[in-house]
């Protein structure tokens, strides 16, 4: 049972991190499109 | 122009860009309208970073606009850009700052965050729950406090943060003495979160922290995509005014020219506009003659022709050589500013449309609370202290929690809109499937929603093929659908064209060149000097010197399931109307060739949108189906409505539904859908309310755990899920 004293923790603390990595991203516009984004991947010509 | 292009500090980069750039730094966001595209993103990108005055460019294809920072001292303005994208293939319109404002943007951001941390906590509040659950009896008292207590702490500040929109609305809503659906939402919502923080310091057995987080969960993603339904309508409005270019050539009394700013033209004022732009606002033609191109606004493929004194509308585009005009309505006053306040409004109403769920949730609250109510005074008169009555008051909310009632609609939806995706079907609206299964009066638009929406040349084959080689070296260098026609049939049948050189194009008339000598003209009768009076059908005749004249006839053929769906939506039952901007003669023939028996022709928009307000105004629930810009408003104003994929963006966005091909089938598979997933819905609240009639009555006697609520709530979640996934399967009867 003492294992679930840390074991919460680190799982609630690992899930904190995917929360605030999508709050990350969608706070830096990375949804806005989402169309453009498929195609720039594909775009491999280096620019200035 | 600058000035009003400048950002302030305080001003935030627009949305789409998100380009850290300097405080004094210029930021301007262009339209591009056939940016569509992975190739042209790098092509617009680096057309404009190749200007040595702008610092970065960074195209949005979702949204089909470019950001572009300026160097703050820079002498550049938008026409410069403009040109710079022209020459690389790209039409493009300056947005006016306002229009790219990203305050819509950044609301929308703000409820996915609060949904993003509800679903956050709603997960792990499950996982605790569940181990609570599944211990049950087992579990040491210590233990199931501790989850208890873990639960509170990621309970209460989700809810706290999440619940806000709902918090908040229901506060004004009670301030202003009235009552929406958020009060119930928020009674249920914190009763069972200040009731689960008591039970967790009394370490009593039973919390709710899930059910309320769970709820607000729910609650949000039919928040998120409602905004995000409304924030696309929005920006396809702008769209629509970006349509008008910002800059205007306007001839002074003097006679010099000058470029201003398409806002300060004022009427009385001389315009001169060159082949191919468009008329910047309402004009009339003070010189000559010119050919327009209206389809924006009547739908019509063929071009207008229009003589000095004509009114010219905003938003059309010069086919002829450059004319002048005299401005006569401007900026708000225009037809086209006109036809997107009209699509506002008839939106507007449309929002108004209260969803099967929502309005099956309007009788469940008051329900629920009186059910929970009663259930609270029950325990109380039979003797028990208030903590015994309001567990199982709130073990009764909870029973009732409308997850499965939730689910009812958008799990059928997810289904049907997953199954017409297979044929070639997009639904836009979450709530276009709805609307549709309610429909009995469909309004279809001629150009491009009943035909194929081009001109094509009649009977090719039966045109002497020389004619046709030197008939497409003149059309080859006109713009014209017509000429276009031409030079399209030419190569279908395989003929090589050679554009002539030398040739003028005499506006309203026709085309002439000398070839080998001979004077060859390719136009109107009247300008081909052959004495036959316009038979009311588009024809283009050829004459070469002295030679017979050739006549080349056009039509615009109809789909060719046309006839056979349309008898097939008739036998359905639906009453169906032929709406056109086109010409009566037209409009009756195709009428005639598709078994349309009502038909209205010479149409504006605003008609076509008022015909619609009449039917619905007489209780009809009315689909209407189109394609052109001029069609805009009656999408709107439609009870619901569909366009096909070759329609303009501002048209596929007032529509619910999205079609492709060349065939109008599809709207019969729409609608057979459309009227299943309606009945599988319908079939879902049943089964919701079924498991309600049989857990309700044991909650309020007391004897249902969170255990047996908890699994009454998953099984009736799945039987909802599996019926929805049946609707995309099973075979749908009509639609052979």
């Amino acid at each position: 049972m003492t294992a679930l004293a840390w074991l919460i923790p680190v799982a609630l603390g690992l899930g904190g991190v995917g929360l605030a990595a999508f709050l990350w991203t969608l706070r830096s516009g990375q949804y806005e499109d989402l169309e453009g984004a498929a195609w720039r991947a594909l775009d491999d010509e280096p620019r200035k | 122009m600058a000035d009003a292009l400048r950002v302030s500090p305080a001003t935030p980069v627009p949305a789409p860009a998100r380009i850290s750039s300097p405080a004094s730094a210029r930021v301007m966001t262009l339209m591009v309208e056939n940016m569509n595209c992975g190739n042209c993103i790098r092509k617009v990108e680096t057309a404009l970073s190749a200007v040595p005055q702008v610092e970065s460019a960074r195209a949005n294809l979702s949204a089909r606009r470019v950001s572009v920072v300026i160097h703050p001292q820079a002498k550049v303005n938008s026409e410069d850009l403009i040109e710079r994208l022209q020459a690389v293939g790209f039409t493009s319109r300056e947005l006016p700052p306002e229009g790219a404002s990203s305050e819509p943007a950044d609301r929308d951001s703000d409820l996915v965050n609060r949904l993003a941390v509800a679903g956050f906590a709603s997960a792990n509040i499950m996982l605790l729950s569940v181990a609570v659950w599944a211990g049950h009896g087992e579990m040491p008292g210590s233990l199931q406090t501790l989850m208890h207590w873990l639960s509170a702490a990621i309970a209460v500040p989700a809810v706290a943060y999440s619940g806000v929109p709902f918090f908040s609305s229901a506060y004004g809503a009670l301030k202003n003495r009235r009552v929406n659906m958020d009060v119930p939402i928020t009674l249920g919502v914190t009763l069972a979160t200040a009731m689960s923080i008591y039970q967790t310091i009394v370490q009593s057995e039973q919390v709710y922290f899930d059910a309320a987080i769970t709820l607000l969960f729910f609650l949000l993603i039919g928040r998120v995509l409602d905004q995000r339904m409304r924030r696309e309508a929005t920006s396809a409005a702008e769209n629509l005014l970006g349509l008008v270019s910002p800059a205007t050539t306007i001839i002074h009394p003097d006679g010099v020219s000058e470029r201003i700013a398409t806002r300060e033209v004022r009427p009385g004022m001389a315009l001169l506009i060159a082949a191919g732009e468009r008329v910047p606002v309402d004009a009339r033609l003070s010189r000559g003659l010119a050919e327009m191109d209206e389809s924006l606004i009547t739908g019509e493929t063929h071009p207008r022709k229009v003589k000095t004194g004509d009114g010219l509308y905003a938003g059309t585009i010069n086919l002829s050589g450059p004319i002048e005009a005299v401005a006569t309505a401007c900026e708000d006053n225009t037809l086209l500013a006109e036809i997107t306040r009209l699509m506002h409004t008839a939106e507007q109403a449309r929002g108004k449309y209260v969803r099967l769920a929502d309005r099956a949730a309007r009788l469940y609250a008051p329900a629920v609370h009186i059910l929970g109510l009663l259930t609270f005074l029950g325990w109380l008169y039979a003797g028990y202290t208030w903590e015994p009555a309001l567990t199982a008051a709130i073990a009764v909310l909870i029973i009732t929690c409308p997850c499965a009632l939730a689910l009812a609609v958008p799990a059928v939806q997810v289904a049907a809109i997953g199954r017409l995706f297979k044929h070639g079907i997009i639904v836009k609206a979450p709530d276009g499937l709805e609307r549709l299964s309610e429909v009995d009066t469909i309004i279809l638009d001629k150009t491009g929603t009943l035909t194929l929406g081009e001109p094509q040349l009649e009977d090719p084959d039966a045109v002497d093929p020389a004619a046709l080689v030197k008939a497409a070296g003149l059309a080859a260098n006109s713009r014209h659908p017509y000429s276009r026609a031409i030079v399209r049939a030419s190569k279908e049948r395989g003929v090589t064209v050679l554009p002539v050189s030398g040739v003028d194009e005499i506006a309203g008339s026709g085309l002439r060149a000398i070839i080998g000598g001979v004077e060859v003209k390719l136009g109107s009768a009247a300008f081909c000097g052959i004495d036959r009076a316009d038979e009311g059908r588009p024809a283009l005749w050829l004459r070469s010197g002295t030679d017979a004249p050739v006549s080349f006839r056009f039509d615009d053929p109809l789909r060719t399931d046309a006839r056979e769906t349309i008898a097939k939506l008739t036998r359905l039952g639906y009453q169906i109307e032929l709406l056109s901007g086109d010409r009566s003669a037209i409009v009756e023939a195709a009428a005639k060739q598709s078994g349309i028996a009502t038909w209205q022709a010479e149409l504006k928009p605003d008609a076509k949108a008022a015909r619609i307000e009449a039917l619905k105004a007489s209780g009809r629930h009315v689909l209407m189906v189109g394609d052109g810009l001029n069609d805009a408003p009656a999408l709107a104003a439609g009870h619901a409505s569909i366009a096909p994929s070759t329609a303009t963006d501002i048209s596929q966005t007032a529509s619910d539904v999205i079609f492709q091909g060349a065939k109008l089938g599809p709207l019969v598979e729409i609608l057979a859908v459309s009227k299943a997933s309606h009945a599988a819905a319908i079939q879902n609240f049943v089964i919701a309310i079924g498991y309600n009639i049989i857990f309700v009555p044991l909650a309020m006697i007391g004897v249902v755990t969170p255990l047996i609520a908890a699994v009454a709530m998953s099984v009736s979640s799945i039987t909802v899920t599996a019926n929805a996934v049946w609707l995309g399967h099973k075979n749908l009867k009509d639609m052979s």
